[in-house]
């Protein structure tokens, strides 16, 4: 309990929050990391998902990539980029993405195949145009799915962001190297509770974002079922 | 391929490390898992709070829990105990909800029928309950199997063996073909540990072998592929129950 204390005293210490290397400067750079990599990932993986949600092709390729990926080791892809491309954030970048293209092709899509399929024959028989369908029926009731998977994708980048710093990138990690070099168990586990209070966050604002996201009418439809 | 070949002994060495942390995780998870999933499947009021800790323990990054966890229960931060206790919480986070939705998901009348042929609580529970509610926790069980491998690799930056020390060791002495070598490996055995479970669970559930194609792929897709969306979805409807129960 007193290592701790220490901790707790090591990130409340005004000195470590000053520069660049400041507590507070890292932990910006660490969500910048986890944003960055989020907008990366879903540029890449919802319209493929939504395409493969719409159209029902190219299901099978794309469980096979979700379900394989899972099963990579974070560690390994930092490294395996941090050799190939070289210091600096160019190979973390690259393994974030890859790691959170899975959480967000699978949201993207699941997303759009638990739609009913009679609201989207409804939808069609009122004349909606196939694109209408897509962006006013298919992508509001997948939406509260898609940030399902955009929740697991940040803590998972979040996560692994930690190991930036071990291919020389920055990040709340380099606290973490810093102090194992150093034998600062203050300093290690003050960037750790820090990384740890700040993915706790990330994923009750996902929450709270995902509770938002479901369209009115489905709530109101809801609330009719239980009544 | 030299590489591999020139190091058998050492991969050999990490490999049997990466087995002897990651297995007795799993283990222990589903060990623990099934008293507490049956706590929030058997008791209402705590099936929000135990089901929200988990939940939340599963948000938690890996390698700040691993050095967390010394202070919290003594261990050195090098010590291979912390990786195991770390990645067993992990494993109990994703256990609990398959076990109460296992659970939650027995048909009344089966339970009722057995009540009514005499089955005594404990014994409904273990002959009745349990069967029915496996395949649900079988699939929660190769999600916590395959992540609990991968998870497993981290530890090496600290300096506890695993698979994971082939990426660490690769990537300081600048050897592609290392870093490769424990992907690979890493993949292959939570791929293997997925089909040995497949497998058990074929021969110790017969009854649950393949409904319909298109039903077990939705299954696999849902439950096993996407939790944590799911998670979002349920905690959804948890609301939902809320709503039903809070007059209007």
């Amino acid at each position: 309990m007193n290592q701790l204390w220490d901790a707790l005293l090591w990130c409340l210490d005004p000195s470590n929050w000053q520069g660049p290397s400041g507590i507070g400067a890292r932990a910006l750079e660490h969500l910048g990391y986890t944003a960055l990599a989020l907008v990366i990932a879903s540029v890449i993986a919802v319209p493929v998902g939504w395409w493969v949600g719409h159209t029902g092709r190219g299901r099978g390729i794309a469980v096979a990539v979700s379900g394989a990926a899972r099963a990579l080791p974070t560690l390994g892809v930092v490294t395996l980029m941090g050799l190939m491309l070289g210091i600096g954030l160019a190979a973390p970048m690259t393994a974030f993405v890859v790691l959170a293209v899975p959480s967000l092709l699978a949201a993207a899509y699941a997303g759009f195949e638990a739609v009913d399929r009679q609201v989207i024959d409804a939808a069609r028989a009122q004349g909606l145009t196939e694109a209408q369908v897509l962006w006013r029926v298919e992508v509001p009731l997948g939406l509260p799915l898609l940030i399902g998977g955009l929740r697991s994708a940040a803590l998972q980048v979040i996560a692994t962001a930690t190991l930036a710093a071990y291919v020389g990138a920055g990040g709340l990690g380099r606290y973490l190297f810093l102090g194992l070099k150093t034998q600062d168990y203050a300093m290690m586990l003050g960037g750790s509770l820090i990384v740890v209070l700040l993915a706790i966050v990330l994923d009750l604002l996902f929450a709270a974002a995902g509770r938002a996201a479901v369209p009115r009418g489905v709530r109101l439809a809801r609330q009719g079922q239980a009544q | 391929m030299s590489w591999i070949l020139d190091n058998l002994p050492l991969i050999l060495d990490r490999l049997w490390a990466h087995v002897a942390t990651s297995l007795p995780a799993i283990v222990l998870a589903l060990l623990i898992s099934l008293p507490l999933g049956w706590l929030a499947h058997r008791y209402r009021p705590l099936n929000g709070p135990v089901l929200t800790g988990a939940g939340l323990m599963y948000a938690l990054p890996s390698l700040p829990l691993f050095i967390v966890l010394p202070a919290l229960i003594g261990t050195g931060v090098r010590d291979a105990v912390n990786v195991v206790v770390a990645l067993t919480l992990y494993g109990v986070a994703l256990m609990v909800r398959s076990v109460a939705d296992g659970l939650d998901g027995i048909p009344p009348e089966a339970r009722s029928a057995a009540t009514a042929l005499g089955y005594r609580p404990l014994r409904r529970f273990l002959a009745v309950d349990l069967p029915l509610a496996g395949p649900v926790i079988l699939s929660g069980l190769r999600v916590v199997a395959v992540s609990t491998v991968s998870l497993c690799t981290v530890g090496a930056v600290l300096g506890i063996p695993s698979l994971g020390m082939l990426f660490t060791d690769g990537f300081q002495r600048g050897i592609l073909a290392q870093i490769l070598t424990g992907i690979v490996l890493t993949v292959a055995l939570a791929l293997a540990l997925d089909r040995l479970l497949v497998l058990a669970g074929r021969l110790l559930m017969p009854w649950a072998r393949t409904p319909s194609p298109r039903a077990s792929r939705r299954s696999n897709w849902v439950s096993a592929r996407s939790i944590r969306s799911d998670r979002a979805d349920r905690a959804d409807r948890a609301d939902r129950t809320d709503e039903a129960v809070t007059p209007s």
